[in-house]
């Protein structure tokens, strides 16, 4: 881990503005933010970890708890509401077989719902990770999620 | 059926073959290279007084929601001598149906680089940001494309200025110039004070001019064009055309490009689906239109001014569960540093379920209609005072479906 940080301030510098590059790399890496991360982040930019924490948790895509190699986002929005977002949710946690707020067991998924992502004119909408999929459909998730699990 | 009121324009997506930096664009979608940033060669020669002026004289109004008029807001930065200044896009776009920065980013990037640089120019600053939101992640690869190439033909003319994208982490607030600020800077995206105003006082506590997406497009253009050709469009209060972000009940959700001061019923009209009920113009931040003022209910600063979200809903549509979901954004979007918001968006969405549900009698909903005014009055940001509204504008002209 240490390394692993030691990298990552070599590139945003050690000053207040590189926490947030910083655990957005982090996240990007490993999913979220343990405690380890966040306690060796304090120690490299020479701030306290409740600064760190405290940061980070403001910021719902800066994951403070266990997340999957892969997090689903779903649209909530009210446009996606009127198009068909519960459907979608339905059919997500049938083939995951977890619910909203769980991970897999073999944690390769989190599902997770989330504000407007930006594509009220092609909901119902989701990211995984960082790639948008949009206009769904039960089939059409199902076949993404098989994608992901190839 | 077709508006024929409606004035469709295209200022900020077209007219791609002459305008200075398209070429830049991935697919070659212009072809003719000769006019190639002319107009950014002929800013810079300027006199940045000059650029100010002109676009005071255009009218352009900040296309982000508030409506701040852009002219202005660069005149007050360029006029502090102090020597370190920042140029900030905002491309945080949270509010909820709105979309239409992510089809200008993916479209016409280098427009909004050129603006940013002009503003640069005419403040004296040295270095911008383009602060685009998590969600928008997936952009990234292809803007610092466009952006390399954009350095080295700004680099090619002898100018010196330099734009970094920086990404956001899911946080609506952080849309609020100095939560944004705040962001940036490293901390938790929590609105400062006003003043002082981020031309004063903005990003490491410098001068710093922060505009929408849109705006800066609008500058690109006016510059290219000419203030009289801008002028054209739309009206005395509001000039221009503007893009807006059209969904829920439509046949043709989208990304339109509009001519400022139509009325809303021209607009549902085209949009529409034959059985629009209410409008809700700018986002969960904005006003709710029910059908029957269509007829006088004006798009632009004169009438409801909007960052371009249009949201349509049809008669089958349950305007308490529309308010509820904008309530429950709010509630999680809170950065839930001054009490009326932390607190009072929490109290709305309790008490409208217990209308709702025979808890409390309909009068309640007056005294929530209260709170919402004090919050208006009192909250610290933009956020906590714009939830009077949506709730007013719903609970007032739809009270019905409120209790019932
Ligand atoms: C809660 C909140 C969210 C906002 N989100 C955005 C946004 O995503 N994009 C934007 O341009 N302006 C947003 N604004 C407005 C900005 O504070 C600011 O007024 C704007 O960026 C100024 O640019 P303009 O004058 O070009 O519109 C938001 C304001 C508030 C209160
Ligand atoms: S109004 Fe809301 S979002 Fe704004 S500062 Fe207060 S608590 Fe934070």
């Amino acid at each position: 881990m240490k390394e692993n940080i030691e990298i990552l301030t070599k590139k945003f510098g050690r000053n207040r503005e590189a926490l947030i590059p910083i655990l957005q790399a982090i996240v990007e890496k490993n999913s979220y933010l343990s405690e380890e991360a966040m306690n060796e982040v304090a120690k490299q930019l020479d701030i306290s970890a409740a600064q760190v924490y405290g940061t980070a948790s403001f910021y719902s895509f800066l994951d403070t708890v266990p997340r999957g190699k892969n997090i689903i986002r779903v649209c909530k929005s009210i446009i996606a509401e009127m198009k068909g977002k519960k459907e979608i949710i339905k059919t997500l946690e049938n083939v995951l077989k977890i619910k909203v707020g769980e991970t897999t067991p073999d944690n390769m998924f989190t599902l997770l719902e989330t504000n407007d992502i930006g594509w009220s004119d092609q909901e119902p909408s989701m990211l995984i990770n960082d790639q948008p999929y949009t206009n769904l459909t039960s089939e059409k998730v199902i076949r993404i999620i098989n994608e992901y699990r190839k | 059926m077709s508006s024929q009121n409606l004035k469709k324009t295209d200022m900020i997506f077209g007219l791609c073959h002459t305008t200075d930096v398209e070429h830049l664009l991935p697919g070659g979608v212009c072809k003719t290279n000769e006019e190639k940033f002319v107009v950014l060669e002929e800013v810079i020669k300027k006199d940045p007084q000059d650029i100010i002026d002109d676009i005071i004289e255009s009218g352009l109004k900040g296309r982000g929601g508030a409506g701040f008029p852009t002219g202005l807001k660069w005149k007050f930065a360029s006029l502090s001598p102090e020597k370190e200044k920042y140029v900030i896009c905002n491309a945080d776009e949270g509010e909820p149906g709105t979309f239409k920065d992510r089809d200008i980013l993916l479209k016409v990037p280098a427009k909004v680089f050129a603006g940013m640089t002009m503003c640069g120019y005419c403040i004296n600053a040295k270095k911008g940001y383009l602060y685009l939101r998590g969600e928008y992640k997936f952009m990234l690869p292809e803007l610092r494309k466009v952006l390399d190439s954009f350095h080295e033909v700004i680099k090619k003319i002898g100018y010196d200025f330099h734009i970094d994208i920086l990404l956001g982490s899911g946080a609506y607030v952080c849309g609020e110039e100095t939560a944004l600020m705040e962001s940036m800077e490293g901390h938790r995206g929590e609105a400062r004070n006003k003043p002082p105003y981020p031309t004063v006082e903005g990003f490491r506590n410098k001068p710093t001019v922060i505009n929408n997406v849109e705006t800066f497009v609008n500058v690109t253009m006016i510059q290219k064009f000419g203030v009289a050709e801008f002028k054209k469009l739309g009206t005395q209060d509001s000039r221009g055309s503007k893009v807006f972000s059209v969904s829920g009940d439509t046949p043709k959700p989208g990304v339109y490009e509009l001519e400022l001061g139509m009325k809303l019923s021209d607009f549902v009209d085209e949009y529409g689906d034959g059985d629009t009920k209410a409008v809700q113009v700018g986002g969960a931040s904005g006003f709710c239109v029910p059908r029957k003022k269509f007829n006088e209910t004006i798009i632009g600063f004169e009438g409801i001014p909007t960052g371009g979200s249009m949201m349509l809903f049809n008669s089958s549509r349950s305007m308490y569960n529309v308010l509820t979901n904008y309530l429950e954004f709010f509630a999680e979007e809170s950065c839930g540093q001054c009490t009326p918001c932390r607190v009072g968006c929490q109290q709305l969405i309790r008490g409208i379920r217990a209308v709702k549900c025979g808890q409390k009698s309909p009068d309640y909903l007056d005294a929530l209609l209260k709170l919402t005014a004090s919050m208006k009055l009192t909250a610290k940001c933009g956020l906590g005072q714009s939830v009077a509204n949506s709730f007013s504008s719903i609970v007032s002209n739809f009270t019905e479906e409120m209790i019932y």
